[in-house]
Formats: structure tokens, sequence, C-alpha cells
């Protein structure tokens, strides 16, 4: 949404300078606000590390370290100066991409977080798009056959999947589907046999192994990732297929949909073509936020599936008290969340052009 | 005596008609009326009603926890352990340490209610202070408010709530505290937009003119008119903090062992998933019927409070 101020400045200017001004202005309002969110989110984790019942230090030395020692190393970690300053050595050391090295894995986290986080992506994504294909026919179902038994089935459908533990789903479909019917591959991302087969290339393994042509290794990672994704999926469905029907209700209703009926048009045109044509904006929004969602609410997912993903490793790191990584991670994935939260703003700004 | 005093037209009438009047003559009629009418919109909604009958049931069941519970939900009985449901005495069958699962579930009733309470307390009140308070005096202090509630918006809400555990300490109140600092910027939100369609109203002036302080009118003219949305807000919430509290448990990071916390005892159960499957089960299916009924009472009570919303007429 445009501020009044630029609005006002846009009017002064020629049309064509005022849109492309109005829009720059707008993208630098942006970037400082993305800027603003980034240093308020790193001022949280940081101040959580403060808090933390953990000795910084002998994290570090570990307990036996001499008295000298520990003094010395007090002093080398900046913890004699005011809080403000060690919150701007901390803002330095992350601007450089130094996240501290974690304690369990004796690397720099941020190695750490690049290795895993491709898991995650690989995961939410495939989720995400099990949602979409699923989720928005049957929202704009739903809108179309509003009010019937149909339109309460799939409320129902979605209401359960907002309603679902899904650590519990996971565990449950793990007992039936691994346990019970042996359908698909158990935890992890490979079956032990096919684990460092192919080079990694993008981390990726559905796409490392594609690009190698080892075609074993992609079936085995797809049968260990079709459970996961699907259920990562079904929750995402649940949103998506919401949204989609009240987005579409309200074009519905609509007095252009009145006259597209009037001029004869089919109803597949009218819905699908006018209707849903003036939904796909926001409902991309919507698709941005749940893909956000399911990078956060796979870390569950991921414990139950001993998936080597970002949610598992601040969890595993969280119960050793390695709070380096765990930090690390927790802003590796708020960066992600508020980049993709301000991504699906410009794209809003972009194509909607009531939004200019 | 109101339904005496309004019954000058049609003679007999039934407590019913003197809700639904068309011209209620007092405050208490319509304020009542209204609420019956929302009341017979609700009922008209079987969804709703299950949820609110799963609700009503939690209640009952946690308030009679010592009676309905058939063993000590602590009582271990390592030479009866993990008995399957339907087994002797024990309906749903024991845990690794021999367990009655139907009395831990039912003594499990409990701190799910006390988290929900606490939490649904904790952060719309202090969503709506945040809120109120910038959306009335707006300018800097406006910003800086909102600034704030935006990066905590922008942290995904299970992974601070993590952190916000780890750095406070495992334990239950520890996770309420965590999940209501995740929990109240939506709030702060809702509450800031329906306090700037408020702050210019007449009557706001009118009480500025005659000198009430900025205090006194966001607590007692800006609050009450902001009640209304935080509450359906709210009960569309709880399932959400319902799943983050048992995920918390789950991860050993909320309630503690012994302490029958529903997520907690799905950790337990997880180890022998494949072999006894109803340790792990079962307490989710509980998780999964209350959040539920959330869910649908919820629905329900959007669909009654804020058609425009829900897209049903």
């Amino acid at each position: 949404m445009a501020s009044p101020t630029t609005a006002k400045e846009g009017r002064q200017l020629s049309p064509f300078v005022s849109k492309s001004a109005a829009f720059t202005s707008s993208v630098l309002r942006t970037l400082g606000s993305i800027l603003i969110t980034m240093i308020g989110l790193l001022f949280i984790t940081f101040l959580i590390g403060r808090v933390m019942p953990i000795d910084p230090v002998i994290a570090v030395l570990g307990e036996r370290a001499s008295k000298s020692a520990y003094d010395a190393m007090f002093i080398e970690m900046g913890l004699d100066k005011p809080l403000l300053v060690q919150f701007f050595y901390y803002l330095w050391d992350v601007a450089h991409g130094d996240f501290g090295i974690s304690r369990l894995t004796a690397r720099p986290v941020i190695d750490d977080v690049m290795r895993v986080f491709p898991a995650t992506l690989e995961l939410a994504t495939l989720g995400t798009f099990i949602g979409v294909f699923i989720g928005v026919p049957l929202g704009v179902l739903a809108a179309v056959k509003r009010g019937t038994i149909i339109d309460q089935i799939i409320r129902v459908i979605a209401l359960v999947g907002y309603s679902m533990p899904i650590f519990w789903l996971g565990l449950v479909g793990l007992l039936v589907f691994y346990g019970l019917l042996d359908w698909v591959g158990g935890p992890g991302r490979l079956g032990i046999f096919y684990v460092d087969l192919v080079p990694t290339v993008t981390g990726l393994i559905l796409v490392d192994s594609a690009l190698d042509g080892q075609w074993d290794v992609f079936r085995d990672a797809i049968s260990h990732i079709v459970l996961p994704a699907s259920l990562l999926g079904y929750y995402s469905l649940a949103y998506i297929s919401r949204m989609t029907r009240s987005l579409m209700l309200e074009q519905l209703s609509a007095e252009y949909i009145t006259t597209a009926r009037v001029k004869g048009l089919s109803e597949w045109t009218v819905i699908w073509r006018h209707a849903f044509g003036n939904i796909k904006v926001p409902l991309i929004t919507v698709i941005a936020l749940s893909y956000a969602g399911l990078l956060e609410g796979s870390v569950l997912t991921e414990i139950i599936f001993s998936w080597p993903g970002i949610g598992s490793y601040i969890t595993t790191a969280l119960l050793s008290a390695d709070m380096a990584a765990v930090l690390g991670g927790t802003v590796v994935v708020g960066l992600v969340f508020v980049c993709l939260n301000i991504f699906s703003d410009l794209l809003y700004k972009v194509f909607d052009p009531r939004a200019k | 005596m109101n339904s005496l005093e309004s019954s000058s037209e049609s003679q007999p009438q039934s407590l019913r008609e003197w809700l639904l009047s068309e011209a209620p003559t007092s405050r208490r009629q319509a304020r009542m009326g209204s609420f019956y009418q929302g009341w017979l919109a609700l009922k008209s909604n079987n969804l709703t009603m299950i949820g609110l009958g799963i609700l009503l049931f939690l209640l009952f069941v946690a308030l009679f926890a010592p009676v309905l519970a058939p063993a000590d939900p602590f009582a271990q009985n390592l030479s009866n352990r993990l008995q399957p449901p339907g087994s002797e005495g024990h309906l749903l069958g024991t845990d690794s340490l021999g367990r009655d699962i139907l009395s831990r579930l039912i003594y499990g009733s409990r701190i799910t209610l006390y988290i929900v309470t606490l939490v649904a307390l904790i952060a719309p009140v202090l969503g709506l202070f945040v809120g109120t308070v910038a959306g009335y005096l707006g300018g800097w202090v406006d910003s800086i408010l909102m600034r704030i509630t935006d990066i905590f918006l922008a942290f995904p809400r299970l992974v601070l709530a993590l952190a916000f555990v780890a750095a406070l300490g495992a334990g239950i109140e520890n996770a309420v505290i965590a999940i209501s600092l995740t929990a109240w910027p939506p709030y702060a939100r809702i509450a800031r937009a329906e306090t700037l369609t408020i702050r210019r109203a007449d009557y706001i002036s009118a009480v500025q003119l005659q000198g009430a302080g900025p205090l006194r009118i966001i607590s007692k003219h800006i609050w009450p008119l902001c009640i209304s949305s935080l509450i359906v807000r709210v009960a569309l919430d709880m399932a959400g903090i319902i799943l983050a509290a048992a995920g918390l448990g789950f991860l050993g990071l909320g309630a503690q062992p012994p302490s029958p916390e529903w997520g907690a005892m799905i950790s337990e159960g997880r180890k022998f998933l494949l072999d006894f499957w109803w340790v792990a089960t079962i307490p989710g299916l509980a998780i999964f019927m209350v959040s539920l009924g959330f869910n649908l009472l919820g629905d329900g009570l959007r669909d009654v409070l804020d058609p425009k919303d829900s897209g049903d007429a």
C-alpha cells in the first residue's frame, strides 16, 4: 500500500515520472523497513542469548578453566563492555557472516546452517507445491458450491488440518505407511545404502541425483520425502483452501461476474478467467505466507522424520545448550521469514495496479 | 419487570419473545436480546455446536478429574506396563511405566486448560495495551510500538518460543510466557486498527473536552470497544496455542515428566511407536479433538460476530 505522502509527491510530477518516483520511494521505504526489522530481530536474539543461564565464557573454555584464563577470555569476548556496545560487536560479526562456532559440531555456525538449510528448503518447497495444487482448486470449488455439502466437507477438511498436531500426524503416518504398509521410506532423507552417492551441487538431493543421472537414488529420495512433504502439504492446503475460498467469494458476488454471466459466457470462463484471474495477486501473497510458515512449521516434522534440516539443527543445539548454533539458526530462519514476507509485499505492489 | 412493561401489545409473553422484541424498552433488554440473537445464529450451525460440546466436555473432565479418573495418574506398576487398550482395568491401556493412560489423559486436560487460559489472558491484554496506546497517541510512539510489533511478527513463532524457553528454562510457566510473548503482536495490530477508527469519534472529543486524560480515555472508552474483535481472534488462536504448547511439551521444553501433559506423553510413547502404538497415538487424538473444538467454535463465532470476514451470508 502506498502511503499518503508518496501519493501527494506523485501528483505534483508528470504522470510518467510520478509513477516511477513513487515506486522508487516505496522500494526505498521497504528496504529501510527490512533493515530495521532485521536489526530488531538480531537485537531480540542477542538479548535472548544474554539472559541465558549459560555462562558464555565457560561455554567456550570449559568448566575447569583457571581464574586468569577465565578473566582473559571474559575481556576478549567483550563481556566487560556495556550491553549496547556488545550488541554492536555482535552486529558487526553477523554482518560479516560470523555467527560464532557451534560447540556441538565445532564448526562455524554459518557453515552448518548452509549445509542443513537445503534439506528444509526441499521439504517446504515440495509441501507448498502439494498445498497449492490441491488447496487452490478445493478453495475455488468450495466458493462455487458455497453453502452446499461440498462446501461443508472442504471446510471440515481444512479445519481438521488446522487442528492436527503435525508431529502427531507424522508419527501416525510413519506407523501406518512405513511400519504397517511399508509403502514409503522411513525417517531420514535417504536409505542407508544411498547416502553420499551423489555429489553435492545444490544440496537438494532430488535435484542433485537427477543432475547426476542416478535415478535409483532419486527414487529412494522420493520415497523418503513423500510422507513428510504430504503432511506439510496438508497443513498448507488447509490455509490456502480457506483463503482461496474467501477471496473467490468476494469476487463471485461482484457485479462484473453477473455481467459476464448475462453476456452468456460459460460458467468455466466466468469462474476461472474472470473471478480467478482477479484473485491471483492476493493468492500469491497467501502462498508466500504459507511457504514461510512451512519453513518454520517444519521444525517438528523434521524431528519426527529425522530430517537433517534447520529445524532439527536448532532443536538439537537447544537440547545440548549450544547457544551460538541456536541463535544463528534462529536468525537465519527469521531472516528468511522476513524476506518472504517482504517479497510477497513487493509482488503485490508490482502486480496490483491499485496498490501503486 | 421489563417483560411486563414491554408487553403492552401482546399479553402473555414468553422469555423468547421478550428477548427477540423489536422495540427493547431497556438497555438490559437490548443487550440480552442481541446476545440471544447471536446465540440463535451460533446454534443454527451444527459444526459450531459440536465444537462447543467438545470444549464443555473438556471443562467437565478437567473439573472432575479426581472423580472421573479410574486410577492415580502417577502410580507406576512395572509388572503391568504397555498393556493394550481394553485390557483389564485400563480402558486405554498403560504406558511404559505401567501408568493408566486414561487417568493421565484426564489429569492432562487440566494442564491444557491451564496453559490455554493463561496465554489467552496474557497475550490479548498485552496486545490490547500496546495497540491502543499506539493507535491513540499516534506519532513516534505509534511508529516505535508498531515497529516492535512488526519485528515480533516477523519471527517464526515456534522458533522464537523455542529460543525463549531455552533462555528461561523448561517448564509450564516458562512455556506460557514464551507462547504469550510470541502471540501478542496480532492482537496489537487489531487493537490499533480499532483505535484508529474510534479515536476521531465525536464521543471521544466530548470526553476530551470534559478534561479526561489519555489513560482514562484509553481504559474507559477505547478498551471496551476493542474487546469483541479480540475475543473472536482469541477463539481462533486457542487451537494454535494448544498445538504450540503440545509441541513444546513434545520437545521436552514444556511440562516436565512425570507431569501428564499430552505433548510430553506423545514424546514418551514415540520410542515404542511401532510395537505399542497406543502410547503415543491416544494423547495426540486428545490434542486434536480439543484443538478441533476451538477451531469449530472460533469459526462459528467469526461467522456470527464478523460476517463480512467469513464470506457467509
